[in-house]
Formats: structure tokens, C-alpha cells, sequence
């Protein structure tokens, strides 16, 4: 039984055991061919939750075998669009049964924020599985309007066996997003979870298997990125492989999936998210912006509006707010329900955020408030703002995926865009005025795959987002990405006696 | 200046062009390259040189994409409305129709292409192919989303920026103007690498986008090799996407080197080994000049090339016979001469790359039923070579020759075909022959490959997609789909308040 530590003891929720360990590979519960296992911690405090199954290449050799066989003979391609739409709810509504368990496991996994899993991030999968299970039936493909006497049309066919490597920082979120719209096309899969959070992953593996997923169709292993993750990247026998993670690791994906069987690559990558406040909007809602936009998930969010700039005629009553709310930002243990920021997702990430919190003190930047570590178990640290920044300095260009911002200041509409725009990335952006006619030009000018005006995380099922310039590309969410999943196969046959071309 | 007749017809109405654009085209004029050196570009009628064009370099790839980065973010051609894009482009349309005689001669000339096809069919395709994107450019739409609470959602499809056009030298000007027509009318500015092999046409276009009126920056087109120039635009930190055409091994490498820079996205297509499936309900004639026109059209240098030919046993026999006898009636020739069915090879190295699995599917104990062997001692021409008896593990019946060899087999019941056609890593086209409906729907769902075409081959069109399958690469040319190469998604969401509905 997992006690209560570092933190209130007005905990929500007690997990009497971890239920599943082992890989999930054609409908079963296994171990690896290995019998090697790893360790997942609870970055509450640095101990071991429990003992996983570790995939390797011979582990995802057999899952990708059962893949294939699900997908070249068995029932789930052939099934209707209709048929993979009921299986989809019945695992939507499984999900929602076991709403609390699941909430608790990635509040322990990945410290997240219990209650915020419970009310939004649980029910968001289950949202996910419903609303592609909606679009099973109704995938088309066109007929073309070919210039002599030819019947062209274009099919769209599900792509095949597809690799998912997802990230530890929303670990449902990441699993559905990417899952859904794959199984609605009608391809089968593997997804190799982040060896920080396996926990969901293979929870949701048994409740596919409830719903009545057929075997092989939702593989699930486990496992390290230099491991299992690059034998996905470079499988001869994965037809797509769907990758979310950093821009480092992005590279040896879309390089092993190059020298291996030129498979398909779907990147979703880093961000250092702009977050432009012009002197009309209202103080209190900016500042929440600001800091909800650095804070949530404890920073690690690739949309995270890690540079924020503030233009000149209100910065000094903004950077004011600003910092009255961060003083008043509780973090502590994420079962705790009045916390707003749990721990940071594990020792090496922790000292990572540090190390970056260091370099911007010796780059000349001020520390206006946090920087510091809380407590001595876990890994917590306080919400960080930094001002004075250079866009030059490694605190405004580099992606720290941590509680720490970057608060510039701006003059006109033209600075604005330029700082916007200056970064190797183009996730996300952030404005906030009142003005039209600035959130039109501006929106336009910012080269970001996702804009929120007045607004962040805006994020909805039918809203497609993703990477421009080096955060990456392909889209998820939406019909968008749907398509990742599906091939447009053209057919062609001569016509005579047409009365009409 | 009248170059002399080589290995054809006096027949031949050819007289040698003068060659006018031998530089690289950047930023609207016509340059020599940075380090001065240039490159001999051969007529494969003969194995002599034709000029010396100017080789682009990492250097000079850099200054194009200043160019095309200048255009894109500061210049007019993205800030026009569609309709402006439009208008040029129509212009560009009209003067390759002005200038088609010289252009298909040069077409021809250079890559050893039929000089009527390319009057009839490559050059007036190049216009049409302008003119049905041009038409595109103001119905670029976005989508207004069905958000899920009190949010305003729309996407908006964005031109994605510079782009690197990496072309083969099979058909320089169609493959020109696949990739770029689309590109230019969704706003983005471009750098072009011609095949070495082919370098020419590219050249002139360079110079009809001027006369059209295409900004300075917006079409760049900078000839030179794979390994330096084709390189550098792979790997440039700049070049927002690379669109490329070619072997699945160089395929490889643009992906890796892309990958490795600044991870733009690719779009490739690549090899082929395409099965026709003969059943036994067809008309043999027909079935016949099909496959042959499958395997020799533009003297197989083609990647949706119908090299794997399955025949129905019930038909086989016949088959066979009316083939061979086809096969042997085939001009091969000079491409001027306009009784000539086929041309030479492009250049040495493919000759021989040819002639050495021609080889090897003797050695591998096919049968070799007609042809086999070069012609004449001057320039690159083979016999149309058809191999029987072959097994599906064979280099011929595996490996993409991209010549005029075909490997010739049998099958007995639609479920074997099925089996066989898709007994292949690449998947870029497949044919069928049959009258039987039901056939032909199973068939052709269960046959993984881009483009299937049922009772005919090569049917492409203005508005339908083509790409591969497998190894045959990702990503579609032609049709609207191949304009979203060149577009990115963005959403902007803004909450909205008191709305009567969701």
C-alpha cells in the first residue's frame, strides 16, 4: 500500500497495488524475453513504485509479428467503421469506470496533479476514443475529376502496423491522442510508453483487452528509448512510426526510420512557446495567462509560453501581478487538492531544470522570484521568473520543459512578431489583446502551428495542432490526424460512352 | 549549327539546338557557379557531350536559398493574392506553349526522350500541369473547427517556405513542373536541382518564369550532383521541406540528412517493381501492348515501369507468342525519328547498370525469350529483353532495373496474384486486366500500392494523386493532394463568449 508522503495529509486517494507489469504483447500479459525488469519512481520522493517488464528488440520483434498478423489477416481492418467505432466506446466507457485508479496512477507516475487527472485529463481519453470512434464511418476518399474519358477515385486505407513512442509527460493524453485516431483508420499498433510512466499504458491495455480490442491489435511494451524505442524507429516490418519527445531524440528517430525501411515519421517535438501581452489587455487575466502558460503540469508541456513578452505602457504593473501570483502558486503533493504543481518527473529532469536556472543567473539575467529547490525529498521546485533577458542568452533559446520563464519586454506590434519568431521551434503561441486588427496581423505573422488569442492550452477534439520549423510535423488532434494513419491508394479504369467528363 | 545523324534514319528532322542557358539561375539572373567549375551534360544517341553547364556547389545552394528565403519572407510572391499567382502562372503556360518546338527538342535531346512524345505529350503536359494548379492558387481553404466548448477555432493552410526540388532525369520536364506548379501556387519560393543527366530544359524554364513575370528569389534552379548540390539542399539549415524523386537508396539519404540538419520535412517517391495481372477473360492483343507498353515506355525508365508480368495460365501460352512477336516488331532508334518506338538508355552508367542484370537473370537461370543484348556500337540503346521462367526470390524479378526488362510469370488463381504482386518492398503502381467486375474491386483494394490502374497503364491525370506505398516512398504528386506538400496546418483559437450555439 503507497503511503502519504511530503505533503498534506488531506490526500484524495489510497492505490492498493500495482496490477500490471508485464509487457502486453497479442492479447497477453508477458514477460520480456529477457526477464530483465526496471524501476518506476514516484517523484514524490524518489522510491520505487514498482517493478516493469523491460522491453527490448526480441520483445518488440513478437509484438510487431502480432501486429502484422492482426492487420494482414485478422478481423480489425475488415471490421466496419461502424463495428471499430462500438469497441472504441465500450473502451471509452471503460475508461471512465476506473476514472479514480487511473488518476491515481498517473498522479504517482508522473506527478502530476491528482485531482486535475480525475476531472480533465481521464475523461480526456475516454473524449479522445469517442470522438475518432465517431469518425470511423466516415472516412473518405474522393472521386476525381480525371481530363478524358477515365473513372480515377482515391481511397484512403489504413497505413498498417504503427509504432507509437510517447512521452512521460501526459501519459494518458499522449496514449489516446495517438492511439484513437490510429485504431479508427483501422491500423494496429504498438506503443512503446516513456520508461518514467508505464503505469497507464498497460492499465489501458487491459481494459482494451475488456472492450474486446482484438489480440494484436493494441501491443503495449514498455521499455528504454535506446532499446525499444530505436528498434520501433528502425523495424523493417512497422509501416509508420508516430513519435513525441524532444527534438534530439526526434532526430534519431527520423534517421533510424531512413536507414531502416524508409517508414513513415510523424514528429511532434520541442517548443519555446512566445507569449505576446500588448499593453490593452486586462492585467489579471494576462498575468494568469502568463503563469498558468509556465506552470501548468509543472512546466513540462511542449506548449509551454516559456518567453513571455510584455509590452512597455503596462510591464511594470504586469511584472508586479505577476509575481503576487507566483509568490501564491502552492506546490507540494499532487494528491493534496489544494496543490496547483507537483514534482518535477524525475531526479535527472530535476537537475536538469537547475542546471538551466544556474546558467540564466550567470548569463546576467535577474531572478525576480524562485530558483530554488523545495524541500529535501522528491523533486520540487519553486515557479521561476526571470527578467532582464537577452533573446541570445540559453534561458530564451533552449527549451527547459520546467517552472521557469523568460519575461521580456516589447515596444511595437513589428518587435513583437520578430521576437515571436526568433527560435529554431514554432509549437505554439500566446496573445493577448483586445485589438482585431493586432490579433489578425499578428496571428498570421507568428510562424507557430497552434495560436491562442486571449486564451492558452485552447486545446479541443477538433482542433488540429502541431509543430512548424523545428518542433516538427504531422498534426494531432482533429481529422488532421487521422490522416497520418491512412494511404490514398488511386484507382483508375477507362470509361467509354460517357455523356458527361 | 546542324548536328550529323547517329544510329537512326535520315528520316530524322533534327537539327541541333542552340544550347542558351548554361548557368545557374539565382535571384533572377543567370550566374556562373561560385567555384567556376562546370559539367558536360551527353546526348545519348552518341555518348558525346552536348555543352557544359555550370555545376552548383554548397556555395551556390547557399545563395539560392538567401534568394528564395528573401522572396518568401519579405518579397511579394507569398503576399499575392491567389488569383495573382494565378495570372503568372498562366503567363508561364503560355510561353512553354510559344516556345514548345525548341523546348521539346531539347527535352529529347538531352535525356534520349521520343521527340514526338515529348512534342505531344511531355511539353503541352508541363502547361496543363501549370495552368490546373494555377486554378487552385485562390481555393487554398482552411477549416472552421467544431470546438468543444466556448472557443472560436479555424485552421489555416500556410505556404510551408523554401522548398528543395531534388528531380531525376527520366522526365525533366514533367517532374519539373509536378513538383513546382504546386509549390508556386501555394506561395512558396523554391530552389530546383535538375539531374545532372538533365540539366537543359530546366535551364530555359528558368528563363520563361522570368519573361512570365515570376519574382526574382521565387523560382531559383541550380544544376549539379547529387553528392554536393542535392546534398546541400538535403541538409540545409534553411530549406523549410525537400520534395524528391529518385532511387530508394538516395531516397534514404535526403530523409537521413534532413533529419540530421534541420528536420524538414520530406516527401519522396521513389522505386518501383509493379506487377500487371493479367487474368484469363481479356483479349490477348490488348493484354499484349499493354504490357509491353508497361515495360518499354520511355525505354522503361519510368519508376511506375510494369516490370513484373503475370499472366493467367489459362491464357499464357498465347500470350507469350503474341509478345514476343510485338516485342520483336519494336523500333528501337534514334528519338528523332518519328517511326522510332523507343530511344536510347540515358547515359553510360544506366546502360550498363542494364546490361549487368541482364546478366544476371541468365546467370540466375531465367530464360531469356527475346532480346538481351545492346544495339550498335555508338550511344546506349538496348533490345526490348523480355525473361520467362522466372522466380520471385530472382535480383530481376526483385530489384528495379529501370530498363526495358521484363520479367515474365504465370499464376493460377486470383488469390496467388494477389500474393504475388504484393511479394515486393516497394508498392508504387500495379495493373489489372480483366472485364470481371468483382476481380477487379478485390484486387484492386488488396494490391498495396499507390496507384492501381485497371485495363489500362499510365493513366495519370491532372487531379489524381500518385505515390508510393512501402518503400516506394510517402507523400503524393499530382492532384490537390500534392498541394498539402506544401502547405502546414495552423490553428488559431480564440475563446468567444455568449455564442447562441456550439
Amino acid at each position: 500500500m503507497a503511503s502519504l508522503r511530503n505533503g498534506s495529509t488531506k490526500s484524495l486517494f489510497k492505490l492498493r497495488e500495482i496490477k500490471f507489469t508485464m509487457l502486453f504483447i497479442d492479447g497477453e500479459f508477458v514477460d520480456s524475453v529477457s526477464g530483465r525488469t526496471f524501476e518506476t519512481i514516484d517523484p514524490r520522493t524518489g522510491e520505487v513504485i514498482a517493478r516493469i517488464a523491460e522491453g527490448d528488440k526480441e520483445d518488440i520483434d513478437l509484438a510487431v509479428k502480432a501486429a502484422r498478423r492482426a492487420f494482414d489477416h485478422g478481423p480489425w481492418p475488415r471490421f466496419s467503421g461502424a463495428e471499430r467505432r462500438r469497441l472504441m466506446w465500450k473502451f471509452a466507457d471503460l475508461i471512465e469506470e476506473h476514472v479514480e485508479e487511473l488518476a491515481a496512477l498517473d498522479a504517482l507516475d508522473a506527478g502530476k496533479v491528482y485531482l486535475r487527472a480525475k476531472t480533465a485529463e481521464i475523461p480526456g481519453a475516454a473524449e479522445f476514443l469517442r470522438f475518432f470512434a465517431g469518425a470511423a464511418d466516415k472516412i473518405h476518399g474522393e472521386v476525381l475529376k480525371m481530363s478524358s474519358e477515365l473513372q480515377g477515385y482515391t481511397l484512403r486505407e489504413p497505413v498498417g502496423v504503427v509504432g507509437h513512442i510517447i512521452p512521460w509527460n501526459f501519459p494518458t493524453t499522449m496514449f489516446f491522442m495517438k492511439v484513437s485516431p490510429a485504431l479508427a483508420a483501422g491500423c494496429t499498433m504498438i506503443v512503446k510508453p516513456a520508461e518514467q510512466t508505464p503505469l497507464t499504458a498497460l492499465y489501458y491495455a487491459h481494459l482494451a483487452k475488456l472492450a474486446g480490442i482484438p489480440d494484436g491489435v493494441l501491443n503495449v511494451v514498455p521499455g528504454f528509448g535506446p532499446t525499444a524505442g530505436a528498434a520501433i524507429c528502425s523495424h523493417m516490418d512497422i509501416d509508420y512510426v508516430c513519435f513525441t519527445g524532444s527534438t534530439d531524440v526526434g532526430r534519431l528517430v527520423m534517421q533510424a526510420a531512413a536507414a531502416s525501411n524508409l517508414k513513415q515519421v510523424s514528429l511532434e517535438l520541442g517548443g519555446k512557446s512566445p507569449l505576446l501581452i500588448f499593453d490593452d489587455a486586462d492585467l489579471d487575466t494576462a498575468a494568469d495567462v502568463a503563469l498558468l502558460g509556465n506552470l501548468y503540469n509543472k512546466g513540462e508541456i511542449c506548449v509551454a509560453s516559456s518567453r513571455v513578452f510584455v509590452q512597455e505602457g503596462i510591464y511594470d504593473k504586469f511584472e508586479k501581478k505577476l509575481l503576487e501570483k507566483a509568490k501564491a502558486w502552492l506546490v507540494g503533493d499532487p494528491f493534496d487538492p489544494t496543490v496547483r504543481q507537483g514534482p518535477q518527473i524525475s531526479e535527472r529532469h530535476f537537475d536538469r531544470i537547475l542546471s538551466y536556472i544556474e546558467h540564466g543567473k550567470r548569463e546576467g539575467a535577474t531572478l525576480l522570484t524562485g530558483g530554488k529547490p523545495i524541500g529535501d525529498k522528491g523533486y520540487y521546485i519553486e515557479p521561476t521568473i526571470f527578467t532582464n533577458v537577452k533573446e541570445d542568452m540559453i534561458i530564451a533559446k533552449e527549451e527547459i520543459f520546467g517552472p521557469v520563464m523568460a519575461l521580456m519586454k516589447f515596444k511595437t506590434v513589428e518587435e513583437a512578431i520578430k521576437s515571436a519568431n526568433n527560435t529554431q521551434y514554432g509549437l505554439a503561441a500566446g496573445i493577448v489583446t483586445k485589438d482585431l486588427n493586432v490579433a489578425n496581423t499578428v496571428s498570421r505573422s507568428i510562424r507557430a502551428g497552434i495560436i491562442w488569442i486571449n486564451c492558452y492550452f485552447g486545446f479541443s477534439m477538433d482542433c488540429p495542432y502541431g509543430g512548424y520549423k523545428m518542433s516538427g510535423f504531422g498534426r494531432e488532434y482533429g481529422l488532421e490526424s487521422l490522416y497520418k494513419y491512412l494511404q490514398i491508394k488511386s484507382v483508375v479504369t477507362p470509361i467509354y460512352n460517357s455523356p458527361w467528363l | 549549327m546542324e548536328g550529323s545523324l547517329s544510329n537512326g534514319s535520315c528520316k530524322s528532322l533534327f537539327k541541333m539546338p542552340e544550347i542558351k542557358f548554361t548557368k545557374l539561375f539565382i535571384n533572377g539572373e543567370f550566374v556562373d557557379s561560385v567555384s567556376g567549375k562546370t559539367f558536360e551534360t551527353i546526348d545519348p544517341r552518341t555518348g558525346e557531350a552536348i555543352a557544359r553547364i555550370a555545376e552548383g556547389d554548397k556555395e551556390d545552394v547557399d545563395l539560392a536559398v538567401k534568394a528564395a528565403r528573401q522572396a518568401f519572407d519579405h518579397g511579394p510572391w507569398p503576399r499575392f493574392s491567389g488569383a495573382e499567382r494565378r495570372g503568372i502562372m498562366l503567363k508561364f503556360a503560355d510561353l512553354i506553349e510559344e516556345h514548345a518546338e525548341v523546348l521539346a527538342v531539347l527535352e529529347a535531346l538531352d535525356a534520349g526522350k521520343l521527340h514526338s512524345w515529348a512534342k505531344m505529350g511531355d511539353i503541352p503536359g508541363a502547361a496543363n500541369t501549370l495552368r490546373y494548379y494555377a486554378g487552385a492558387a485562390d481555393k487554398i481553404h482552411g477549416e472552421v473547427l467544431k470546438m468543444s466548448r466556448a472557443l472560436q477555432g479555424y485552421t489555416l493552410r500556410e505556404p510551408i517556405g523554401v522548398v528543395g526540388h531534388i528531380i531525376p532525369w527520366n522526365f525533366p520536364t514533367t517532374m519539373f513542373f509536378m513538383k513546382v506548379s504546386p509549390a508556386l501556387a501555394a506561395g512558396c519560393t523554391m530552389i530546383v536541382k535538375p539531374a545532372e543527366q538533365t540539366p537543359l530544359i530546366a535551364l530555359y524554364f528558368a528563363h520563361l518564369a522570368k519573361l512570365a513575370g515570376v519574382p526574382d528569389g521565387v523560382l531559383n534552379v541550380v544544376p549539379g550532383f547529387g553528392p554536393t548540390a542535392g546534398a546541400a539542399i538535403a541538409s540545409h539549415m534553411d530549406i523549410d521541406k525537400v520534395s524528391f524523386t529518385g532511387s530508394t537508396d538516395v531516397g534514404r539519404q535526403v530523409m537521413q540528412a534532413a533529419a540530421t540538419s534541420n528536420l524538414k520535412p520530406v516527401s519522396l517517391e521513389l522505386g518501383g517493381k509493379s506487377p500487371l495481372l493479367i487474368f484469363d477473360d481479356v483479349d490477348v492483343n490488348t493484354a499484349a501492348d499493354m504490357a509491353l507498353l508497361g515495360i518499354l515506355f520511355n525505354k522503361g525508365e519510368i519508376c511506375v515501369a510494369s516490370s513484373r508480368v503475370y499472366v493467367q495460365e489459362g491464357i499464357y501460352d498465347e500470350f507469350e507468342k503474341k509478345l514476343v512477336e510485338k516485342a520483336k516488331a519494336w523500333v528501337v532508334g534514334d528519338p528523332f525519328d518519328p517511326a522510332v518506338r523507343q530511344g536510347p538508355q540515358v547515359d553510360k552508367k544506366q546502360f550498363d547498370r542494364i546490361l549487368s542484370y541482364i546478366e544476371h537473370g541468365k546467370r540466375e537461370g531465367a530464360t531469356l525469350l527475346t532480346g538481351g543484348k545492346p544495339i550498335g556500337k555508338k550511344g546506349y540503346y538496348i533490345e526490348p529483353t523480355i525473361f520467362t521462367n522466372v522466380t520471385e526470390d530472382m535480383l530481376i524479378a526483385k530489384n528495379e532495373i529501370f530498363g526495358p526488362v521484363m520479367a515474365l510469370m504465370k499464376f493460377k488463381t486470383v488469390e496467388e496474384a494477389i500474393k504475388s504482386a504484393n511479394n515486393t518492398r516497394y508498392g508504387l503502381a500495379a495493373g489489372i486486366m480483366t472485364k470481371d467486375l468483382n476481380v477487379a474491386n478485390t484486387v484492386s483494394r488488396s494490391i498495396r500500392a499507390g496507384i492501381i490502374w485497371i485495363n489500362c497503364y499510365f493513366a495519370f491525370d491532372s487531379d489524381c494523386p500518385y505515390g508510393g506505398y512501402k518503400m516506394s516512398g510517402f507523400g503524393r504528386d499530382c492532384g490537390l493532394e500534392s498541394l498539402h506538400n506544401y502547405l502546414q496546418v495552423k490553428s488559431v483559437v480564440t475563446p468567444i463568449f455568449n455564442s447562441p450555439w456550439l
